[in-house]
């Protein structure tokens, strides 16, 4: 049913439910916290030298050898993900979008009572960490923006890169923004897969804070330790 | 203590106790034509007088110069209707959690300025200047917003038992008046904590169970349908709400839509 009113436009129908939508985010996004979980573990084995993180290094791109071809497991959890970034992506511009139409004309004031300012940057924060993961793939991972280079090895682009003051700080505020998103999408991805009531509110969202600090304050260690010369 | 009073009645310079005001308030011919705000000012507010009231005295004063009332919606005047509401100084029905109505002066000072604008969503059209049309929650209503029982003699209360938990949370979330607050409050103007309400109040009663998840998908369904925003769980609904809905209601929802679609239901076109 489509009702007109005098001079207003028949608003643009969403094809697919708003909720279906919020629950591919909320999916998509556990799925990519629980990859954050094992880089960031992962990076502290820069801890233990540079043998052994290039050995880890090296190792996730030899799981099952000499059964499985080379890489077998790092490209099944690189097409996991690459598929939840997109799934990430299309929902939140598609709701982005959606909310937009909802409110065409702006208020002249409006004030926040509620809101934090981790879900106030969710969507702008979102995609400076969405432009930081491409830089930082191309950085660290294939090495073609690495001062070093990419004919080094995984240990030596680590150094390098958290050498320079510039690198390091784009580093330190994505991180934090994506600490941010991860405050309020734990507790917002709770609420959307409808696990969250009255009594565990303040659990959730208190999780929700000492996860997304120890979480980034287990990234950020790392290029600290380099800046501090414990690890070079 | 007598005398002092009586003769501060009868002193016109103390009488001018009421507070002056500067309103800038947004006006709109009709939904045709584009709004501006207006300032105005409004003296000798008594600080006891409801908002509405305070407008009242503005529309007095406007009839006598001769220039068009305000116009703004408003009906039982007693906190229960869902009837009135407005954008006062950026916030749904002002700085008290309460119905604009219920709203009084006292929450403000003398010389103050108030900025009043309607609720801004593509669904609630303005009608005229601070009068917007929220037939779209009427119609998230109708798309499954009821129980569908035979009428007739009123049923003996004892034959359907209800946990008194689950009565209490069902009339915790059926005080919700539909005022639209949520809407205006939200920065995607979602109405997703009005519609959690509806769907949370029938939900929890063993009377809403056999409509339970068609009620969902189909008042989901129109919700999307009006061009409400989603919802970010942001919680500035359940802030302005002033029967304060919690967020809550929104989580059973989000598990009683998923919950649904698993077991197949699907929205009628």
């Amino acid at each position: 049913m489509t009702v007109t009113h005098a001079g207003r436009r028949t608003p643009k129908v969403a094809k697919t439910n708003s909720i279906v939508k919020k629950a591919v985010m909320a999916v998509s996004g556990i799925v990519m916290v629980l990859y954050l979980i094992a880089h960031m573990i992962g990076n502290l084995k820069v801890f233990t030298g540079r043998e052994s993180f290039n050995h880890y290094s090296e190792w996730i791109r030899t799981i099952g050898s000499p059964a499985l071809p080379h890489q077998t497991a790092l490209t099944i959890i690189r097409a996991i993900l690459l598929i939840a970034v997109i799934a990430h992506f299309w929902a939140a511009v598609s709701l982005w979008r959606q909310a937009k139409r909802a409110r065409p004309e702006r208020y002249v004031t409006k004030k926040a009572v509620a809101q934090s300012y981790a879900s106030r940057t969710m969507r702008w924060g979102g995609v400076i960490v969405l432009l930081f993961i491409v830089y930082h793939i191309l950085d660290l991972t294939m090495g073609v923006v690495n001062p070093d280079g990419n004919d080094s090895t995984p240990y030596d682009r680590l150094v390098a890169s958290f050498s320079n003051p510039f690198i390091t700080a784009f580093y330190v505020i994505s991180l934090v923004l994506l600490g941010m998103h991860l405050r309020h999408g734990i507790w917002s991805a709770t609420q959307t897969l409808g696990q969250s009531n009255r009594r565990r509110e303040r659990t959730v969202n208190a999780f929700a804070i000492a996860f997304s600090t120890i979480l980034i304050a287990g990234f950020l260690i790392v290029p600290f330790s380099v800046l501090t010369g414990l690890v070079d | 203590m007598t005398a002092s009073m009586q003769s501060s009645v009868g002193n016109p310079a103390d009488e001018k106790r009421g507070m002056n005001l500067t309103l800038r308030i947004w006006r709109q011919k009709d939904p045709s034509v584009k709004g501006k705000m207006v300032t105005y000012k409004v003296t000798d507010i008594s600080p006891d007088m409801s908002f509405l009231e305070m407008l009242d005295v503005l529309n007095e004063q406007l009839i006598l110069q001769g220039d068009d009332p305000v116009a703004f919606d408003h009906d039982c005047r007693e906190g229960i209707c869902g009837m009135c509401g407005l954008m006062i100084n950026g916030q749904a029905h002002g700085p008290q959690q309460t119905t604009t109505c219920q709203l009084h002066m006292r929450s403000f000072s003398d010389g103050d300025s108030i900025d009043i604008e309607p609720w801004r969503a593509s669904p609630f059209p303005v009608i005229k200047d601070l009068a917007v049309d929220r037939r779209a929650f009427d119609r998230i209503i109708q798309a499954g917003g009821y129980i569908s029982v035979p009428t007739g003699t009123a049923p003996e209360a004892h034959a359907t038992p209800v946990p008194k938990a689950d009565a209490d949370a069902a009339f915790d979330a059926a005080t919700c008046i539909g005022c639209g607050a949520c809407v205006a409050a939200c920065p995607n103007a979602s109405s997703m904590l009005f519609t959690a309400a509806k769907v949370t109040h029938l939900g929890l009663l063993p009377q809403g169970q056999p409509e339970r998840n068609d009620r969902v998908v189909n008042m989901i369904a129109q919700q999307d349908r009006e061009g409400f925003g989603g919802c970010t769980n942001i919680g500035e609904c359940s802030a302005a709400c002033p029967k304060g809905i919690s967020m809550e209601t929104i989580s059973r929802l989000n598990h009683d839509l998923l919950g649904a679609l698993r077991a197949g239901a699907r929205p009628k076109s």
